[in-house]
């Protein structure tokens, strides 16, 4: 396997590890269409079907996967990073 | 390529033109305090199956309603070859064997007061004796896609339903619409951050406004409790397969509708009338939203998994597709059709769709879905609110 992350749009700011992925790793994005989609350098290790940022994301910026936004950055995330419950929140029911 | 025009099914055509893919003879309790005697019919007699439930007693109104429609619409399921309905009391008991009989199917009802459990067994084993050899005679005929009633819900969500196993149900179920197959989805709950695409896929303005309020409905339901479902929505079991928030949930999800157009909106149990794609008000509850299809008469469930639901019906076949690797490796009992190719970027998405109509075609024509082999028969009533 070539790649170790997937993304459902080309211009999305979250990939999923398709495998546990290892900080300090280097790793092949795709889109699910097969378009590379850049290397990127893990800031943190991320378990197989979590996600990883692919551009650095400014707190309170939408997270964009499926070409849509699914959340906010309740922190400031960098590319390689770990994106799960303890950075990004739901749009919804905002408490 | 698997296409509607060139799929091979067979079924069991019922007395209302409706085919089922098992024929099984059920023992139907109405009430709870009926499942002992159902139990003892189905105990006694082979090829009978009872399904006891823990509801029908002091219900009222909507809530009512909904349970005798979904044991009704169980009854009515072209699944079920024949029917034995058995309550504490006549008049409801009644109540459901009318609504079954309309199928043309045979049904009888019995009731309780005045005989006991024992005599109650006695009276409806002699007639599930005679159902199940009436049923064991039917046989299978083909018949078209057009003829089908299936459904879907996925269940234990995470990243990986949404890259594989939900767009593999939704190119599937494109395929089947083509066909003019009547297919059926819900999960009100779950559409939460894309309820804008579903709306935006409802075929009339009136469709619309149907899904819009009964999504209004619900919001407004939590609302009303003074709560949110941060804790519940995503689950726990979601969030340990990397979801983090119910926007991200409910694109997977509505991955499984591929690019299908919805035909109307359904409440709760209730039968679609015509061919298409459906919206059934539902809870996300696996259970509880299988048994609300098998009461609208979906005769078979795609049922996408990531992190490994091991749901079942008694009435319907459950088929598991899973795209995780960890769940396929570690739980490969459950799991019917293996998509976890596309992740590895082996297997593309009309691949994965052949793989799945496949092993539908296989079902419906008599084998045994794995949750079907694992005695996973949960039979769930939707409870609206509290009993009198």
């Amino acid at each position: 396997m070539k790649h170790g992350i997937l993304l459902h749009e080309a211009q999305d700011d979250v990939g999923v590890a398709v495998m546990d992925l290892k900080k300090g790793a280097t790793i092949g994005a795709v889109t699910l269409e097969g378009k590379a989609a850049g290397k990127v350098r893990l800031l943190n290790t991320v378990p197989l079907g979590h996600k990883v940022a692919m551009r650095d994301l400014p707190r309170d910026k939408p997270v964009i996967k499926y070409g849509r936004p699914v959340g906010r950055a309740v922190q400031p995330i960098s590319r390689g990073m770990h994106v799960h419950t303890h950075n990004v929140k739901t749009l919804r029911w905002s408490i | 390529m698997i296409t509607a025009a060139n799929m091979k099914l067979t079924g069991y055509r019922r007395p209302d033109g409706r085919y089922g893919i098992r024929n099984h003879v059920i023992i139907l309790p109405v009430d709870d305090i009926s499942n002992a005697a159902a139990e003892g019919v189905a105990s006694l007699i082979r090829g009978t199956m009872a399904l006891p439930h823990a509801y029908g007693r002091l219900q009222f109104g909507e809530d009512l309603e909904l349970t005798f429609r979904t044991l009704a619409g169980i009854g009515r399921n072209p699944n079920i070859a024949a029917a034995v309905v058995i309550g504490i009391e006549p008049k409801w008991t009644d109540r459901i064997v009318k609504e079954i009989k309309k199928t043309g199917k045979p049904v009888a009802g019995f009731s309780i007061e005045r005989h006991g459990d024992l005599r109650t067994i006695e009276m409806a084993s002699r007639k599930a004796k005679e159902f199940v050899q009436y049923a064991t005679e039917l046989q299978r005929e083909p018949f078209p896609v057009k003829k089908l009633c299936m459904s879907t819900k996925c269940g234990e969500s995470d990243t990986t339903t949404g890259l594989s196993s939900c767009p593999t149900v939704g190119r599937a179920f494109e395929r089947l619409i083509k066909g003019g197959a009547t297919l059926i989805f819900g999960e009100t709950s779950e559409l939460t951050g894309g309820e804008d695409i579903i709306e935006s896929r409802c075929v009339t303005p009136r469709v619309r406004a149907g899904f819009r309020d009964m999504f209004d409905d619900y919001t407004n339901l939590i609302e009303s409790q003074g709560v949110d479902l941060l804790g519940s929505q995503p689950t726990e079991g979601n969030i340990r397969g990397g979801l983090t928030t119910i926007e991200e949930k409910a694109m997977g999800n509505i991955q499984k509708i591929g690019r299908c157009r919805i035909n109307s909106v359904l409440e709760p149990a209730v039968e679609p009338k015509g061919a298409g794609l459906h919206f059934m008000d539902s809870s996300s509850a696996a259970g509880e939203m299988v048994t609300l299809c098998a009461a609208a008469g979906s005769v078979v469930h795609f049922f996408p998994t990531g992190q490994g639901n091991v749901i079942g019906n008694p009435v319907v076949p459950v088929i598991k597709l899973s795209g995780n690797p960890l769940t396929v490796e570690t739980m490969s009992e459950h799991i019917d059709v293996d998509v976890t190719g596309i992740l590895r970027m082996e297997m593309t998405l009309d691949q994965a769709a052949d793989h799945a109509l496949d092993v539908l075609q296989r079902t419906i024509n008599g084998r045994l879905t794995a949750a079907e082999t694992l005695r996973h028969d949960e039979f769930v009533i939707t409870k609206l609110y509290r009993s009198a």
